[in-house]
């Protein structure tokens, strides 16, 4: 690990809230999105990345417009804020950085203000008195890093008293500023791979086999049992999708082949899909309905072509919330539809189980069920906390009622470890921190602001690391792994503690060798 | 007829008929919008049942804000109830004969006067003393304060201090609600408490007061969590599902 160019912030024990210290992070910009970029997701570029189209403000005004008309979220939260300041104290961004306008109610205002100026009777004629402000080019720079330095995690909208949620400002934010050529780098990069290759990482389905069968190799070897990575199999019951990093990264690929063992010793048959061969969807992260859409009809298409009856999803947080709550909406992935594009794959689905269903969903059925045996102690060199991923926390559920995404999880994993810890309350469930690399901050040009995004997970795991002796950080994102994996020595931690929960899963499952 | 009565009668009217036009324009605004995904925050109830509790107990108990800041919670709580039981004792002005359960709230209502105005002293403090609050306030956060604060001491100076002729003000209500005027007695404390109800009701539509009507529509507290179970499309939406919008490449 270079050194880093920013000073890390120390764990003392506490969540301390900051003093405001104005312009803290206006240093911290990610790099903008040149026009070819651009132009394959659907949106105009200027000559230079970051170049403003001609017209930009009209267009700027008439896209917010547009979004006012097409989005409740968006025009009832314009106007509800009575800036209480509930949620100024909410936000890790915030916690790490002490900038003021990543305090949530700030965040917002920096499109309220111009919402005030051109859409209210207030701000037209009174603009100082309510804070209203022109569109400027200063502005627009704003916007463009300060929703980028917003991860959508949503935890202000559990703290605000009318639900306000800053993840739908920024996402509007990020949309209006992408029709005016100002779309960042890495997103809108990861987004135009999954819609020409099918995956974030561009891995196309040739590469995608062998990476498998090396898999299945690895695991042969490890067990003496040949689980199986099937791809693209016509009538399997199962299609399972999961986010592209699962296939190569680590600590990601531990966690694929926890999957593969579950299926293999449940006897479900199942596949992969070289079309589907990514759970995650970038397209939430821009706000952007058409990208999102067409991102997740990949999942129907392929659900369609392989005659599958059931689909579940891979560990990934902002891709369940997707799947959970938008997949149904955007491509019929799920049940109670009654118009003839959502009944052609509804009919294909088998009705008992829900759709999509969360790999945790699964495995859990499959343990409540019997069909599953552990040997808890070979895990037992590690002592397990778990964090909650935002958007599953906050954005979507698991099982049959409220919370259940904070149950089935931890229900997984002590059904596979001997020592588990959860983190202090207000810092998991539907209070959880964000890793502080989600909603499109993955990348290295917001590195400073990952390290300090991450500072209140780090106190929170800090202290279980301290009192219970905690080597394991458990988690069910592909973000959150990546994330943690990067920033964690910052903060004195050794890398190796970062892994899934099916990493755990494959860690302790027993699988029955093959008659010779 | 004295040029005051006229006067105060016809703000009465215009400052009625713009909270009524503004917020049933406002309201129309939201229900219209759709919302076209499903964005409760989670853990949310799965029932329509469920949702009207969780809708309950944000406007009646303000549970978000609770959970938030005990600070914020206690002032705006006191401050909104004591707010609702002064509204309820003002009843008095506009109903002969007074209800039964308006004249139970009499006594109740009176104290309730001391403590809104108390709720909203601490939540202007907080204005001031704490640096994230002072960093988001706008000159309106801290007018609307000072609005409310003199209509509450305006309201209460006449209760205690200089009693202004409640018989008449009362006639002159009940009289302008069914178009027959009559005399509003001239006391500064009444003029001015009964001109600033009136710019209150005036600017309710365009400020931040339209969070009172917002966060009945507000997605994510009211809608249920059942996306997996049924299909919910915007209007504008469904063009997708036909034609060249349905097709990934
Ligand atoms: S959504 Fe998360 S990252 Fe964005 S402002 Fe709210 S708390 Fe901060
Ligand atoms: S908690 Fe809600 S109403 Fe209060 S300042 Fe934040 S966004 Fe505005």
């Amino acid at each position: 690990m270079a050194a880093p160019q920013f000073e890390v912030p120390k764990l003392t024990g506490n969540i301390e809230i900051p003093a405001v210290k104005a312009d803290a992070s206006a240093h911290i910009k990610s790099f903008p999105a040149n026009a070819g970029i651009q132009e394959i997701i659907g949106f105009p570029g200027g000559a230079e990345p970051g170049e403003l189209v001609d017209g930009w403000h009209d267009k700027a005004i008439a896209k917010m417009g547009d979004l006012l008309g097409r989005y409740r979220s968006l025009q009832v939260f314009m106007d509800a804020c009575v800036h209480c300041g509930a949620c100024t104290d909410k936000c890790h961004y915030f916690i790490g950085t002490g900038d003021p306008k990543n305090m949530p109610v700030a965040r917002q205002e920096l499109m309220r203000s111009v919402y005030r100026r051109h859409f209210t009777f207030a701000g037209k004629y009174f603009p100082s008195l309510v804070g209203a402000k022109d569109l400027t080019k200063e502005v627009v720079e704003d916007w463009y890093k300060y929703y980028y330095q917003c991860s959508e995690c949503r935890r202000c909208s559990v703290f605000c008293p009318y639900g306000i949620d800053t993840a739908e400002v920024t996402m509007a934010g990020r949309e209006i500023l992408d029709t005016i050529g100002y779309g960042q780098k890495y997103t809108n990069e990861i987004m135009g791979k999954l819609h020409k290759i099918g995956n974030n990482l561009g891995l196309p389905g040739p590469a995608l086999q062998d990476t498998l069968e090396g898999l299945e190799e690895d695991m042969l070897d490890a067990t003496g049992v040949a689980v199986k990575l099937p791809l693209d199999v016509e009538g399997a019951e199962v299609l399972l999708v999961t986010p592209s990093a699962d296939f190569f990264a680590e600590p990601h690929v531990e966690s694929l082949m926890g999957y593969g063992k579950v299926f293999h010793a449940s006897g479900t048959s199942w596949t992969l899909s070289s079309k589907a061969s990514e759970a995650g969807n970038f397209g939430m992260f821009i706000g952007s309905y058409e990208n999102t859409r067409r991102a997740a009809m990949r999942i129907r298409e392929a659900a369609l072509e392989l005659g599958v009856k059931r689909i579940v999803v891979g560990e990934c947080g902002h891709a369940w919330r997707v799947a959970y709550s938008f997949w149904n909406t955007l491509v019929g992935v799920g049940a109670g539809g009654a118009d003839p594009f959502s009944i052609e794959l509804q009919k294909q689905l088998d009705p008992r189980y829900p759709a999509p269903q969360h790999i945790c969903e699964f495995t859990n059925d499959l343990i409540k069920q019997g069909k599953l045996k552990f040997d808890k102690s070979l895990n037992d060199h590690r002592v397990v906390t778990f964090h909650d991923s935002c958007n599953v926390a906050r954005g979507s559920r698991m099982g049959d009622i409220p919370g259940g995404q904070f149950i089935i999880p931890r229900e997984v994993i002590k059904a596979v470890v001997n020592n588990y810890h959860d983190m202090a309350e207000e810092t998991i469930g539907e209070s959880t921190f964000c890793c502080g690399g989600g909603g499109g901050l993955l990348t290295d040009d917001l590195l400073e602001l990952r390290v300090k995004g991450a500072l209140p997970r780090m106190e929170a795991l800090n202290n279980v690391v301290e009192e219970h002796k905690v080597n394991f950080l458990a988690l069910i994102c592909a973000i959150c792994k990546a994330q943690f994996n990067k920033v964690v020595p910052f903060y004195g931690f050794d890398m190796s503690m970062v892994g899934g929960v099916h990493q755990l899963v494959s860690t302790a499952i027993l699988l029955e060798k093959e008659e010779e | 007829m004295s040029f005051l009565t006229v006067l105060y009668a016809c703000v009465f009217y215009a400052a009625t008929a713009m909270l009524v036009g503004g917020l049933v324009a406002k309201i129309r605004c939201y229900a219209r919008t759709p919302a076209p995904l499903k964005i409760p925050t989670t853990p949310a109830p799965t029932t329509t049942g469920g949702v009207v509790l969780r809708m309950a107990r944000e406007v009646a108990l303000f549970e978000s804000l609770f959970k938030s800041n005990k600070w914020i919670w206690l002032f705006g709580w006191l401050f909104h109830v004591s707010l609702l039981l002064v509204l309820v004792r003002h009843l008095r002005y506009f109903t002969e004969p007074v209800w039964f359960w308006v004249s139970l709230a009499q006594p109740f209502g009176t104290y309730a006067g001391f403590a809104m105005v108390a709720g909203l002293g601490g939540l202007w403090a907080r204005r001031f003393l704490v640096d994230r609050v002072r960093y988001i306030s706008t000159p309106s956060d801290h007018l609307i304060l000072v609005l409310l604060i003199f209509i509450g001491t305006s309201g209460l100076g006449m209760r205690f201090i200089s009693h202004t002729d409640v018989v008449a003000v009362k006639a002159f209500f009940l009289g302008l609600m069914v178009f027959d005027l009559q005399p509003l007695p001239s006391d500064p404390a009444l003029l001015v408490h009964l001109g600033l109800v009136a710019l209150l009701m005036i600017i309710f539509p365009i400020s931040k007061l339209l969070h009172a009507p917002g966060i009945f529509f507000s997605p994510t507290r009211n809608q249920t969590d059942d996306s997996r179970e049924r299909r919910h499309i915007a209007p504008w939406a469904t063009k997708f599902d036909a034609g060249s919008g349905s097709k990934s490449e």
